[in-house]
């Protein structure tokens, strides 16, 4: 406790010494960057919140009164306490399969009957937050095969003007296609070309997944195209002074070159990719956060609404953290440090 | 100011002149011989160059002037090998120019560094891409950093330098595969007057101590004057030599040349032939139609 109090005295005589020397415009100035950074839209945020929380009362629906803040918080805290008990609830299950895995091992049962009773799987309700991670599998299992398929697409037709001019009419048609005109297509493919005793994947993942890849797609390519077709005229010179072959070229000056513009193509298709998926979880029922909100619809009770409202909420905000996650990858990756990136 | 009495630009002091006859007993590097370009433009076939003859010796510094439109950039991407000619032969140290290769190192006007990769990286890729190891590779980069001044900045990436750093950088990279030509498309031309300077200085520096014959383009005079041993002038439409000038300034060269009288003449003779008729057709159209817009009565109503 001594050395605590000799330490804490020591830290404040050297704070006072520092704060002796820190003229105050630097302190004017911190200060200023707190407020603009910080505070400003906090308070912007409490009053959105005050807003919603007037607002919601006077609309009446046919499930009761719109929820303001406190009751989706409510929600909120509810729906991770169901999480909870629901895994509570899987332990137990599993803690009880590998005692009678136990018993029937010590009665000496044939290997076949233990096998089968290891092998059963809890069958409770997913919650919530199994939707999430269903949906997040889902939309990042979609969007990597769509930048798979786009990323040679648009480095070659960012080549070949007349690879470019093949594609480009293709691109501009299935580019403003909505999902949901995809997602039946989609579904009756996979179910007719899917056929399998022992699936890896469950039908319903495709779907939602394939969809995510094919609104995935079209960003990535036009702007990998844009990007690989603007390699500096002086670049390729130099290229060609080296005598480079094609695939040197390609991969030591096109790809790096092109590359912050590659970055903003997949940032806007996993921002789609994201968008998309929500609503064919909820056209299809498969099973995420777009399931999630429908199942809430129809279960139509009190709490429904305030529910609905949280997973509002959360896809916001995992959208919005996915956002961020690609601008960081993407200034990682960009060389222009001169661009700004927002 | 009274009219100076110049020299001829023809007048070379004795020193000049020997420095001559012992450049031109040097062995040829490059050769020029009736070299013809024809595009093909909407408007029909157009000549660019037509019947260019020329010669470098070794180690020597030849600048490329003419009026905008005389076909400067085109020639030197032709030595370079960036582009086809129409007619005539370019011979390397004898042998055919045919496409780009390692024995011609070329710097651009515009900073053509790879903005992803750091300096010493940057003049590591030519030597890598030659088929040199990693190691020996970055030992040489090392060395060329060295040599343009540059080895605080090896792991600087090109947007963290200046304009004349980055030519430096470029340089660097062009000379670190050891070419036997060096062609430079207007390297300073982006560069401010002071850096262009002390960017023709270091040139002329590395130019005195490494084996290579350069060929520099530009449009500024005085700069083909300060850095050449013999200036190519082109004329324009169809692009034709017009004279291959000997430069009279004695070298080694410094600033202070710039007002010698051997420098003023050369320079006149250069504007003659670039500007010709400067009084003519050329000012068409620049004469300002400036009217008085300030009162008579105003508190400065003159400024003379």
């Amino acid at each position: 406790m001594a050395s605590l109090t000799d330490s804490n005295t020591f830290n404040f005589s050297r704070l006072g010494s520092y704060f002796s020397t820190i003229n105050s415009i630097t302190v004017a100035k911190a200060l200023s960057n707190l407020v603009k950074n910080l505070m400003v839209p906090l308070i912007a945020f409490l009053i959105f919140l005050g807003l919603w929380s007037v607002g919601a009362k006077h609309v009446q629906t046919s499930l009761g009164v719109l929820p303001g803040p406190a009751k989706v918080w409510e929600q909120a805290i509810s729906l991770y306490d169901e999480h909870k008990a629901e895994r509570a609830k899987a332990d137990a299950f599993y803690e009880r399969l590998q005692k009678r895995v136990d018993k029937a091992k010590a009665d000496g049962k044939p290997q076949a009957r233990i096998d089968k009773i290891a092998s059963r799987k809890y069958t409770g309700k997913e919650t919530f937050f199994d939707q999430i991670f269903t949906s997040l599998w889902t939309v990042m299992a979609g969007f990597i095969l769509a930048s798979v398929i786009a990323i040679p697409i648009g480095i070659a037709s960012g080549m070949s003007p007349t690879l470019y001019s093949a594609l480009n009419p293709l691109i501009q048609l299935f580019k403003p296609v909505s999902p949901l005109a995809w997602l039946p297509l989609v579904t009756m493919v996979v179910s007719a070309l899917y056929v399998s005793k022992d699936p890896m994947f469950s039908k319903s993942f495709l779907t939602s997944a394939f969809t995510v890849t094919l609104c995935c797609l079209w960003p990535t390519i036009i702007n990998t195209t844009v990007g690989v077709s603007g390699v500096s005229k002086d670049l390729l010179n130099v290229s060609r002074v080296l005598r480079l072959n094609v695939l040197t070229k390609t991969l030591k000056i096109i790809v790096p070159s092109a590359l912050p513009m590659m970055f903003t193509g997949l940032r806007l298709s996993l921002g789609i990719g994201w968008m998309v998926l929500i609503a064919a979880e909820m056209l299809a029922q498969n099973p995420g956060l777009g399931k999630f909100v429908w199942d809430e619809f129809q279960n139509g009770s009190s709490n429904s609404l305030a529910r609905i409202m949280v997973a509002v909420l959360v896809i916001g905000l995992i959208g919005f953290l996915l956002d961020r996650g690609m601008l960081m990858l993407q200034r990682s990756f960009s060389w222009d440090k001169n661009a700004i990136l927002r | 100011m009274t009219q100076l009495q110049l020299p001829s630009y023809l007048d070379q002091p004795p020193a000049v002149k020997d420095r001559f006859t012992r450049l031109k007993q040097r062995p040829v590097i490059l050769k020029v011989d009736a070299l013809g370009k024809q595009f093909d433009t909407p408007q029909g076939p157009t000549t660019a160059l037509q019947d260019i003859h020329f010669q470098t010796h070794r180690r020597e510094f030849l600048c490329v002037i003419g009026p905008s439109g005389c076909g400067k950039s085109t020639l030197i991407r032709i030595l370079a090998g960036l582009e086809t000619y129409s007619s005539g032969q370019v011979l390397l140290d004898g042998q055919a120019v045919n496409g780009p290769g390692s024995d011609r190192g070329m710097v651009f006007q515009g900073y053509t560094l790879f903005p992803w990769l750091t300096v010493k990286k940057n003049v590591m890729f030519g030597l890598e891409r030659a088929g040199k190891g990693r190691t020996a590779a970055e030992e040489v980069a090392r060395e060329w950093i060295n040599l343009v001044g540059l080895e605080k900045f090896e792991d600087s990436y090109p947007h963290q330098l200046s304009g004349g750093m980055k030519q430096r950088v470029a340089i660097a990279r062009a000379l670190a595969t050891q070419p036997r030509i060096l062609l430079m498309d207007e390297p300073f031309g982006a560069l401010d007057a002071q850096t262009r300077a002390r960017m023709q200085a270091y040139l002329l520096e590395i130019w005195k101590n490494i084996d290579i014959t350069i060929v520099f383009i530009t449009h500024d005079l005085d700069e083909a004057i300060y850095l050449a041993d013999r200036i190519l002038v082109l004329k324009a439409h169809p692009g034709e030599v017009q004279e291959l000038i000997e430069v009279p300034v004695p070298q080694p060269r410094t600033v202070e040349q710039f007002l010698s009288p051997e420098f003023l003449a050369t320079k006149k003779r250069l504007e003659t032939l670039i500007h010709p008729n400067r009084d003519t057709h050329e000012n068409v159209g620049e004469q300002l139609h400036m009217v008085r817009m300030v009162p008579l009565d105003d508190s400065v109503s003159s400024i003379f």
